[in-house]
Order: structure tokens, then C-alpha cells, then sequence
């Protein structure tokens, strides 16, 4: 197969932030995440997890909840604004003051016909329906659930729990909560929150680590489960309100199920039943789904815990998931230049690679004649987080774009100078995804409804060539650009699974890829062949022929055969596709954990060949090998992979970021397990 | 074992300026072993006696003259023969006289004449047998039964040759040496002759010692043609430290000793001021004696004695060796010599409790100088106890194992007699302490003795057949004691608490693999034996599973080990892979 000399890059410092709030819909089965930056990221939980959506940050935009309406996504923060999101155009689409201080919580009813959100105002708390004001001044409110029928709407505050009726605004109850023992007895205690179910039963949360089970027509406690020294933070409940979770400040997830205690007894009672322990910080947001708990916090990763009774063992549906790395690429590699473009929210860094002049036996660390070299760091401007950049492959230009704006540099690598391209395309304002012409002469900006505006880059202005459109209507948002090494094609992927393939000598549509059911998570055309592969969140790839417009033979024995099981088990999605221009039949993939470069050449993995051969290859005599090699050869030497790209001189770039590079820039957490304890 | 006596000094010396040469032209033998002829470098002769370190007389050539050579003895007609400022016909190199043998005269330029045919005619005509630019090194005068052999060594352009001159009738051989490295020529050279051959010993700066065979008897027919080629064969490659030696001789004792002098000794560092004897069969360093100032490379042997000009002093030093075996090359022969003064203690036992109690008090003092002297005192103690059997010296006998200066060879019977006497404290001593008690032995004590017996050492083979002699009786006990140590030292995490002298866990299965052994057929046939030997078996077979189990994890573990650890990689490393 062969030798490659590798840069392997752990110099991106890309640091997640925690996760504030989750908000699950089942109907449409995507999960909206916030994070303390106040991105807000889509995941399809239908697709494999993928993350289909990102929407930028913004500076001082702190998401304290999410609430789905149907399709529509609100936010509230402590920035006192209620927003909602325009999931086409990943952007707010419009925000409301609510005139007051900062929201704790934001609460749908399910009709989904009033939101309610808790706020402070002066020296009134209340809870703002989008009709009444319900005004209490005791205390700051909390916590906000909706009873099913939309006529109450339990509060958690300091110290208590209040029920309002919705529609007279009058509190009907009033349930104190009480204080933590010892020191913790003079503090106030706070209901982090609060679940109303349709049989009237709350359930509360609060910072003594209770977890509580009121009656809500009587307004007594039932039964009061203490589940850690520290706060309850996040509950939630199933759909059928058979099971409960909470999250705490020990990272731990406490479900609670509404079983009958004796087997054989007709009455029901919430009994503690589990505990998950995938967290190492706070669990600040949670989600129970159908079939599994999602929790989020501070450690940054999204976990999704299957809950054993509710999927079928040992298959793919029961195996932990954690998601920390994005499904999309923060890096852009210049392969011309041996540069590296690393977003950052609010900065873009570029680096040039290092040089080794040493040759090396596999397995070498050769000598590093010329250490990597940081040549920009770039603030972005405004308070709107970077949402997408590219560097163009010879690495002479640099472009970045947020919610709101776009920017264009002219970069000088001699003697590194950066230069602003002041005079743009009015049309070219934002953009989803960028990406340059392999020339470097042309700029590519995903727009609303599936568009992309073509520039021509001249110096020293850039002027607006086309905009390409699909013909099929989508009004979702290109998250994938692929413009091909001849400069004839320019491939779009949007989340309606669309792959639409564009003429750039004719700026037409060429042809659309017939639409799979699962995301494309990586697309690419093939340099000689002008084929075109996409792989697809469900792990499945795909080539399809841009000159016969059908997918190629290969293609179609790979769809016959199946993939390995191994392969469709991965449970991170590949995000990058590149080919080997020494070897027309390579063709490059990375996920998270892995790169792979499979062999058209070579024959396919039956179902019971060894998947992860490498090193049965290894060692093997050189001639048996061929007998046991099949198309896929997947390196696992590096591992949490940003990025995996091939230099012209071909040798290829690695970019890690290790899990625990990670984890040991977060804060100390509350508790940490020791062994034995 | 070979030994060096104390040493002492028979003259000063008046070395030369430069320390080149010790001031001494030779030392030759005298009428007995007790006289040697000392001839200086310039013009003096003085003859000692050695054991007095006196000299007798002492007699120089005139003002101006010089003696050419060792003044020499001839002990037929009792005169001294010496030849001083180099001229009889020709130039002299020297004169030889051994007793047996008539003085020869060796010209410088290889001529060989009978000092009695010179005298008669002094004027006739010396031939040249060199070559130019041949001279001669080194010679000696050897006389067999039969013949009388002048041999001397020459060197020409750095080619080293052998020149045997028979007397009577003469004939003359020349053989040619190997070269050694180059720019080696031999440090010393030794002759004697042994079987009719004579052999010649050489000594080269590298510390090594060759030697080469060659036959009195001439063979005649190739005589005057060209030299041949000598073999050779590598005797010794003595340790000589850092760079080459400078002033060394080596010397032949007898067929299996060489003294050397002028060799670092190889324990005690770079010093090279040292007079050492090598057994060449087992290339063993038999003994060694330290000689101060500077060493000139001389060393000469008459009878028992070496003569070695060194500083400022020619040294005689006393020395004996028996015949060369493997155990006295390895110290283990029994000390049968004595010396004299021993002998007498035997006679009364007072005088014996006197010498113990001084061997107990001397006891820290050097060990190795005692031991001769404690085994003979213990021989003697056993054998008088063996002949009357009234007479046992228990403690004495207990005091003398405890030195550790004993063991079994030197005083076979101690053990045998402590038996006999049921002394099984005594026994229990030498089981612990000596080293080499026969097989043989061991048995007789077994049937006695129970665990000291188990930490003796022994040898499989030669026990085997001793263990054979027990009846099967003892062979059931003895394994029904050994499986009882067995368990409750296997039970005992701490094997130790029994004290130092408890048998080890291995030397019990050893002996129950002995036994085994030796009396399996018995053992399978005897009824009793039945219940033990299924209960060993039982316990073998799990012993065997554990062993296998615990192979097994070792294996795991040593994977574990074998697991790479993962190198921390920095920032950014460049790296080659490779795929399949």
C-alpha cells in the first residue's frame, strides 16, 4: 500500500464549550443543544446523531433554556431576550425584550400555543405568558413546567414551588421546599427544576440534591429522594411519564421510574432505579427520549445513554454514544502551501507546517528541521461568532463569515501580510459554507435556500459572478462545498439531503444526486474521474458518476454487498473525503477515530473478513499479503482527528485534539471519584 | 597447590644508572642446591651460600677488565670458569657448565666449542656460523643422558631463530620461530628438556607464552639446510594490562608450572612488580607473591628456589609444587605436607589444647595461612581419636570445623568418626561447613540424621546409587518426613521463622525427586508406600495445574509488558507509517 509521512498536529487548541440547555422534539426527533457561548447545535437524532445544524454564538448571548414550538426553537437567556431561530439560515431569526432581567427558564404549553418564561423585573418576579403577567414578588422564579392541559403552570423559586392557574394568573399553591442540613441549612434553596405531570404530580429538583415528588392538587410532599450531596440541576421526564431523570453537580444522571415497588401490586410509585455516571462535571441539561437519556454540561460532551429495557441488547442502538469533537471541519488546509486554518469562535489562526528533511523507517519520528510556525492570529469583528472560513488551496486568500457578515483577506505568506478586501459583492453578506477553487481563483458562498454565490477573485477587488441555485426548491442551508481539481464541477450538500452538482463552465445546474435518507456528512469529486463520493451520517458511500449522471459500478457492488458491520458501527461520521493523486483508486476518509484509505482496486471485505487487518498485514510475508487484503485499510494511530488531509508532496496532515487536552483545561469538578469511595 | 615461600635477600644490588639492568650478569649453580655463583655486570664473582644468605668468597678481574659473562662452576674438577674481556680465539658470548656436562664456550658469532679442546688449542679457528646482522639473544646449555645440547636464539631483521648444537657428535639444527605480532620479538626464553625432547618456553611483551617442542636427536639428514619452521603452541595468555610488557621473564618449573615474573597479577591491578606461578594445564594462577622495585626481567631457578634481582635486592624466594592436578589447580588437594614444626605437637595432648585454643584466638587472622596448619592439627586429632578409642576431642574437633578452615579432603575421616562417636552436633558442623563431603558420606550420615543432611551439597548422579543402599523402611520414613517438611513449609508463609538452618523448600522436593528415584520399583511394590506415594501424586498433579495456570498468566503478563507504552507525542511530530 505504502508509506506516508505524516504531520501530526495537536496545536489546534479547540476548546468546546459546556452545554446549557437541551430541548428534545420528538416528533420531528432533533435534538437543539445550547452551549455556553450561545452556539446552538441541531442533531438529528433519526440520522445517526448527526449534528446537522450549527448556529453561531453571539457575545453576550447566554442561553438558559430551550423550548421547541412545534418546529419553531426559542431560546431564553440571561440577557433578558426570548429568541427564535431561523433554522434555515442558521440565524436568530427575530428577538424579543422581555423587559426585565435575566430568564431563568422558557416553558411551552403543549398546544403549543403560549410560551412562558420566568423574569425579573425590578422588584417583581414574574412569569410573562405571552398574554398575562403573572406577578409574584417573593421570589425569583426559577424553573417553569406547564401542566399537559395548559391551565397550570408550576413554578420552582427559592425555598418553594408555586402553582399558578394560567388562566387567572392566581397562585393556587404553595409547596416550601425544604433546606439542606447543617451549614447548607442557612442557605436559600433553589428548585433548579421542576416537572409537572399530567396526573398532577410535580416533581423538583433543588440545590440540597433533593429530588421531591409533590402531589399538586393537595399540595403535600409524597416522597423526597436525596440523590446527592450537591444540586439537583436538570430533570426530565418520558413522553409517557414513566421515567424520570435528573442530572447533578456530580456528573451523575438518577432516573427514576414510576413502577409498582412489590411485584404483583396495582399502585405505582417513583422509585429511584438507576444511575449513569458519563460525566466528570455538572449535568446541566438533559433529555429523555423514547429510548435513551441525553444529558450535557459542563464537560462538553453530549452523551446519549441508551436505556437498556427500551432498545434491543448488543445492537448498535444500545451502545454509548459521546459526542464532543463537531461533525463538520474547523480546519482548512491550504495543501499547496503546507498551511492550516483553524476556526475558532472568535479567531482564526493560521500555521504553517513544519519540515523534516530526514527519511524514516514506518513507525519513525524523523527529526524536525523547521518547527510549525503560527503566521496570523485573527479577531474576528462584531459580536457575532465565526460561522464558517476557508483558505484558498495556494493560501494566498483567507475568507470568514458570521451571521451577519463577510470577509475576505489577501494574504501575503513572504513576508506575512494580511490585507482586508474592502470592496465585496453586495450580495456576499453571510455565507454557510465556504470554499475556493482549486485555482484559487474563484470563491464559493453557500446562501439562503440552497444558493451559492460564485465570486471571481481578482486583485484587487473580487466581482460577483453567479448565483447558483437547485432546482429542487430546498430551503435548507448548503452545509457541504466541494469545487472539483479541474474547475469544472462545484458540488452542494444541503441537510434535505440534497446533493446537487453545478457546471461551473456553464454555471448550471449539472445533475442532483439522487436524494438518500441520510445525511451527506462528506462529499468529493474525483479529480480524473470526475466521480463524485459522498458519505452519508449512516456511514454509507457512495460514487456516482458526474458524466454518466448514475452511480458508478463500484458503487453499486458496494451497495450489493453491504458494507462490513464494522464499518457501520462507527459511531463518529467521516468529514472529510480526498484522493490520492499518485493513485487514482485511493480514496482518503477520516472520522473521528480513525483515516481510511480504501483501494477500489482491491476487493471488498466479506461479512466475515477481519475488518481492522493492518495488523494482520503487518505481519504477514509481503507476497500473502495481497491474498488477505481487502479495500479498506484503516490507521487507528491517531486518534480525536479535526482533520486528515494529503499535501501536494503527499504526505498527509493529521490534526488531533485529545480528549484530555480537553478535559484538563475545564475546572476543577465538585467531586472527583477516587477509588474505593 | 604451588606456594611461594617468604623470601629473602641474598645480596644488595648496584643497579645501572638508568635502571635498565639490575647490576647482575647471572647467577649460576654452585656444587649443591645451597651455593650459587654470583657474577656481577662489571667485573666482581661472589659465591654464597644461600640458606646463610652469606657469601663465602668473592674474587674480581683486574682494573679495566670486565667479565663477559655469568661465571660458571665446573663441578667435575671443582674449578670456576670465567671469561673476561670477551677474547679466547673469538669474540665469547658465554660459558656454559650444568653439572653432568663439560664447560662449553658459545662465540658470539654461533661457534661452539669444549672449553678443554679450546684451552688445548687456543689459536685454531672459530667458523662463523651467523649471518651478518644475526646475533645472538639468549642461550643455555642442557645435558641429557646422552647428550650434551648447546641452545641459543638469535634475531635477524626481526626474525627469531633456534640454533641447537649437539656436542659429541655435532650436529647442528635451526629452526625458525613464528613471528608474532609484529615488532614482538621474545621477552625470555626457557629451556628443559623432558622425554628426549627438548622444550623450549618464550615469553612475548603480549603476555603470551609459547612453546615449542623439538627433539634432542637430530634428524640428522636436513643438518645446515634450510632453517624450519619451529611449531608452536600457545601455553598462556597472561593477563598484562594496559600496554605491552617491558621487563619479563618466564621460566619452566616443571611440565605443567611456569614461573613468571614481571606480570601484573590478575587480581591486583595494574602493578606489574610481581612473581607469580601458572599451573599451564588448567590455566589456573596457583600463587603469587608481590616483589617491590623496579623488576628487570632476570629470574633464574635452581632446585626449589627462584633468584630474582629486583630494586635493589636479589631475592631468593623458596617455593613448591606439587604435581599438577585438577585439584590441587583448584585448592582442593588435601594438605598432606606439612611443615616440620606441626609435627611435634601431636605428641602431647596439652600441647594440642594449647595450639587449639592459639588457632581460636588466631582465628580472625588471615584464614588462608591457618589452613594447612588446622588440617593437619585436625588429622591428627582424628586419627589418634580412630586408634584409641578412649581418646575424642569433641569441642577441640567442633572449634576447628567452626574456623571454616576444614573441609572433608583435608581430614576425611572426621566426619565418618563423628559418626561413629554419635557426635551428631559434630556431624550437623561439617555437613554445614564443608563443601565436599563424597556421596558416599552423606549416605552414612542420612541414615543417621534427619534436615541438616538436606542442605548439604551433593551431586544427583554420584548420590544415587548411596541412596540405593537404604532399605525401604528408610526410604518410607524418610519421604513421609521430607512430605511432612514439605507441607508445613508450604503452609508457612514465613519458611524463614524456622531460622537459617531449616532446608529449603526446593532442596526437600529435590530429595523427595531422590528418593523417588532411586527407590521407585521398591516403593511401587511395597503395600504401605501405596497411600503416600498417591498422595504425592495427588499433590504433584495439582502442583502441575497451578503451574500451568501460573504459565499462563505470566504469559498475559508479560504481553502486558510487551505493550508499547505510548510515547508522549508534543505539539507536532513529523511521522512515517506505513499501510497495508
Amino acid at each position: 500500500m505504502g508509506e506516508f509521512k505524516v504531520h501530526r498536529v495537536r496545536f489546534f487548541d479547540y476548546m468546546p464549550t459546556a452545554i446549557r440547555a437541551m430541548a428534545f422534539n420528538s416528533r420531528t426527533e432533533r435534538l437543539a443543544l445550547a452551549r455556553a457561548d450561545g452556539a446552538l447545535e441541531i442533531f438529528n437524532f433519526a440520522d445517526n446523531y448527526f449534528q446537522e445544524k450549527v448556529i453561531p454564538g453571539q457575545d453576550g448571548r447566554a442561553v438558559e433554556a430551550l423550548c421547541w414550538v412545534g418546529q419553531r426553537l426559542f431560546s431564553a437567556g440571561l440577557n433578558g431576550e426570548i429568541t427564535e431561530y431561523d433554522l434555515e439560515n442558521l440565524r436568530p431569526r427575530y428577538t424579543v425584550e422581555a423587559y426585565g432581567g435575566p430568564i431563568w427558564t422558557i416553558s411551552s404549553n403543549s398546544q403549543g400555543t403560549l410560551l412562558a418564561v420566568s423574569r425579573r423585573e425590578r422588584n417583581f418576579n414574574d412569569i410573562q405568558c405571552f398574554d398575562f403577567v403573572f406577578c409574584d414578588l417573593l421570589g425569583r422564579i426559577i424553573s417553569l413546567s406547564w401542566h399537559p392541559s395548559g391551565t397550570l403552570i408550576a413554578a420552582g423559586m427559592m425555598d418553594m414551588i408555586r402553582i399558578f392557574d394560567a388562566e387567572t394568573g392566581r397562585a393556587t399553591h404553595r409547596l416550601l421546599v425544604e433546606r439542606g442540613v447543617g451549614a447548607s441549612k442557612s442557605k436559600e434553596v433553589v428548585v433548579w427544576s421542576i416537572v409537572f405531570l399530567s396526573d398532577h404530580t410535580i416533581v423538583s429538583g433543588d440545590s440540597a440534591g433533593k429530588v421531591q415528588i409533590w402531589d399538586g392538587v393537595t399540595g403535600t410532599l409524597v416522597r423526597t429522594q436525596l440523590v446527592t450531596k450537591w444540586d439537583v440541576l436538570a430533570l426530565s421526564v418520558s413522553n409517557d411519564e414513566s421515567s424520570l431523570v435528573a442530572g447533578t453537580s456530580e456528573g451523575t444522571v438518577v432516573q427514576f421510574q414510576f413502577i409498582s415497588s412489590t411485584v404483583g401490586q396495582q399502585d405505582k410509585e417513583w422509585v429511584r432505579t438507576r444511575t449513569f455516571k458519563n460525566h466528570s462535571h455538572d449535568v446541566r441539561a438533559l433529555a429523555h427520549t423514547e429510548t435513551a437519556v441525553v444529558s450535557g454540561g459542563m464537560d462538553t460532551q453530549l452523551v446519549v445513554r441508551p436505556l437498556l429495557d427500551k432498545v434491543e441488547k448488543n445492537t448498535q442502538e444500545s451502545a454509548l454514544r459521546k459526542m464532543t469533537l463537531p461533525h463538520r471541519s474547523l480546519v482548512c488546509c491550504a495543501k499547496k502551501a503546507g498551511l492550516l486554518l483553524f476556526q475558532f469562535p472568535d479567531h482564526l489562526e493560521l500555521w504553517r507546517l513544519g519540515e523534516s528533511d530526514g527519511h524514516g523507517k514506518p513507525g519513525d519520528s524523523l527529526p524536525v528541521k523547521r518547527k510549525p510556525e503560527k503566521l496570523i492570529q485573527l479577531k474576528r469583528k462584531g459580536e457575532d461568532h465565526i460561522c464558517c472560513s476557508a483558505l484558498s488551496p495556494c493560501g494566498g486568500w483567507l475568507a470568514y463569515s458570521t451571521v451577519t457578515s463577510f470577509r475576505l483577506y489577501r494574504l501575503q505568506n513572504n513576508n506575512i501580510s494580511i490585507t482586508k478586501v474592502s470592496k465585496l459583492p453586495k450580495d456576499l453578506r453571510s455565507a454557510h459554507q465556504l470554499c475556493f477553487s482549486p485555482d484559487s481563483s474563484k470563491l464559493f458562498a453557500s446562501s439562503s435556500h440552497s444558493s451559492v454565490i460564485v465570486v471571481a477573485l481578482n486583485q484587487p477587488e473580487c466581482k460577483y459572478l453567479h448565483t447558483l441555485k437547485p432546482k429542487s426548491g430546498s430551503r435548507q442551508p448548503v452545509h457541504l462545498l466541494f469545487a472539483s481539481e479541474d474547475g469544472k464541477w462545484l458540488a452542494t450538500a444541503n441537510t434535505d439531503c440534497e446533493i446537487h452538482v453545478y457546471n461551473l463552465d456553464k454555471l448550471k445546474l449539472h445533475c442532483t444526486v439522487p436524494v438518500y435518507s441520510s445525511c451527506p456528512t462528506a462529499i468529493a469529486i474525483h479529480p480524473t474521474t470526475s466521480n463524485l463520493v459522498a458519505v452519508h451520517a449512516d456511514q454509507q458511500i457512495f460514487e456516482f458518476s458526474l458524466v454518466q449522471k448514475e452511480y458508478t459500478e463500484w458503487s453499486r457492488k458496494l451497495q450489493k454487498q453491504g458494507l462490513h458491520s464494522l464499518w457501520l458501527e462507527r459511531d463518529t461520521p467521516i468529514t472529510h473525503v480526498a484522493f490520492n493523486p499518485q493513485n487514482p483508486a485511493h480514496i482518503i476518509l477520516h472520522d473521528t477515530f480513525m483515516f481510511c484509505i480504501i483501494d477500489q482496486s482491491l476487493p471488498l471485505p466479506e461479512a466475515k473478513t477481519p475488518f481492522y487487518n493492518q495488523m494482520t498485514l503487518r505481519s504477514l510475508p509481503e507476497p500473502q499479503r495481497i491474498i488477505h487484503s481487502h479495500a479498506f485499510k484503516i490507521c487507528k494511530n491517531f486518534q480525536h482527528l479535526m482533520c486528515v488531509s494529503l499535501l501536494e508532496d503527499h504526505s498527509l496532515v493529521v490534526v488531533e485534539r485529545p480528549l484530555l487536552n480537553i478535559m484538563s483545561q475545564l475546572p476543577a469538578p465538585v467531586r472527583q471519584k477516587k477509588f474505593a469511595t | 597447590m604451588a606456594a611461594l615461600y617468604e623470601g629473602y635477600t641474598l645480596c644488595g644490588l648496584a643497579p645501572a644508572q638508568n635502571l635498565l639492568s639490575s647490576g647482575i650478569q647471572g647467577v649460576e649453580a654452585e656444587r649443591d642446591s645451597d651455593h650459587v655463583v654470583v657474577t656481577d655486570s662489571t667485573r666482581s664473582v661472589t659465591l654464597y651460600k644461600v640458606s646463610d644468605q652469606k657469601p663465602l668468597s668473592s674474587w674480581t678481574v683486574k682494573q679495566g677488565q670486565t667479565l663477559t659473562c655469568s661465571a660458571v662452576y665446573n663441578s667435575q674438577t671443582k674449578e670456576y670458569v670465567a671469561v673476561s674481556d670477551g677474547k679466547v680465539s673469538s669474540d665469547v658470548w658465554r660459558v656454559h657448565c650444568v653439572a653432568g656436562g663439560e664447560p662449553v664456550v658459545l662465540f658470539q658469532r654461533g661457534a661452539v666449542r669444549l672449553l678443554d679442546s679450546l684451552l688445548s688449542a687456543p689459536q685454531q679457528s672459530i667458523e662463523e656460523i651467523l649471518a651478518q646482522e644475526e646475533v645472538i639473544r639468549w642461550s643455555t646449555n642442557i645435558v641429557t643422558e646422552s647428550q650434551q645440547v648447546v641452545i641459543f636464539t638469535t634475531e635477524q631483521k626481526g626474525d627469531h631463530f633456534l640454533y641447537l648444537q649437539r656436542l659429541n657428535p655435532n650436529t647442528l639444527q635451526r629452526y625458525r620461530l613464528e613471528r608474532e605480532e609484529p615488532g614482538l620479538s621474545p621477552l625470555s626464553f626457557s629451556a628443559s628438556c623432558r622425554d628426549k625432547h627438548i622444550c623450549l618456553l618464550y615469553l612475548y611483551p603480549n603476555g603470551h607464552v609459547y612453546q615449542s617442542v623439538v627433539p634432542v636427536r637430530g634428524l640428522g639428514a636436513d643438518e645446515g639446510a634450510q632453517a624450519l619452521l619451529m611449531p608452536r603452541s600457545l601455553l598462556l595468555a597472561l593477563p598484562i594490562g594496559e600496554g605491552l610488557l617491558e621487563a619479563a621473564s618466564a621460566q619452566v618449573l616443571d611440565d605443567a608450572h611456569v614461573a613468571v615474573v614481571g606480570v601484573p597479577h590478575p587480581s591486583a591491578g595494574a602493578g606489574k612488580d610481581f612473581l607469580c606461578i601458572w599451573n599451564t594445564n588448567f590455566q589456573t594462577l596457583q600463587a603469587g607473591k608481590e616483589m617491590a622495585g623496579k623488576i628487570y626481567g632476570q629470574l633464574w631457578r635452581y632446585s626449589n628456589k627462584l633468584f630474582i634481582p629486583h630494586g635493589k635486592t636479589l631475592s631468593v624466594i623458596p617455593y613448591e609444587w606439587p604435581k599438577s592436578s585438577l585439584a590441587s589447580a583448584l585448592g582442593k588437594l588435601r594438605q598432606a605436607k606439612t611443615e616440620g614444626e606441626l609435627k611435634q605437637i601431636c605428641t602431647a595432648p596439652v600441647v594440642i589444647k594449647t595450639c587449639a585454643n592459639d588457632v581460636h584466638k588466631t582465628k580472625t587472622m588471615d584464614v588462608q595461612g591457618l589452613q594447612p596448619s588446622v588440617g593437619q592439627l585436625a588429622s591428627t586429632l582424628v586419627s589418634r581419636s580412630l586408634d584409641d578409642p578412649t581418646f575424642y576431642t569433641p569441642s577441640s574437633l567442633a572449634q576447628l570445623v567452626h574456623t571454616r578452615c576444614l573441609c572433608h579432603s583435608v581430614c576425611p575421616d572426621l566426619v565418618l568418626l563423628a559418626l561413629e562417636r554419635k557426635d551428631y552436633f559434630l556431624c550437623q558442623l561439617c555437613l554445614q561447613f564443608f563443601p565436599d563431603i563424597p556421596e558416599a558420606v552423606t549416605c552414612a550420615c542420612l541414615k543417621r540424621h534427619r534436615n541438616e543432611i538436606l542442605q548439604t551439597a551433593y551431586s544427583d548422579s554420584f548420590l544415587l546409587p548411596h541412596l540405593k543402599d537404604l532399605s525401604s523402611q528408610h526410604v518410607l520414613l524418610f519421604l513421609q518426613y521430607l512430605q511432612f517438611l514439605y507441607l508445613k513449609y508450604s503452609q508457612d508463609a514465613f519458611p524463614q521463622m524456622h531460622g537459617l538452618r531449616s532446608p529449603s523448600l526446593t532442596q526437600i522436593m529435590d530429595w523427595v525427586c531422590l528418593l523417588l528415584d532411586a527407590h521407585f520399583t521398591v516403593l511401587v511394590m511395597t503395600p504401605e508406600a501405596k497411600g503416600l506415594l498417591l498422595n504425592l501424586h495427588s499433590f504433584v498433579k495439582s502442583q502441575v495445574r497451578l503451574v500451568s495456570e501460573l504459565g499462563k498468566i505470566e504469559g498475559s503478563l508479560q504481553e502486558l509488558n510487551k505493550m508499547k507504552v505510548k510515547k508522549d507525542v508534543g505539539q507536532y511530530s513529523i511521522e512515517v507509517i506505513e499501510l497495508f
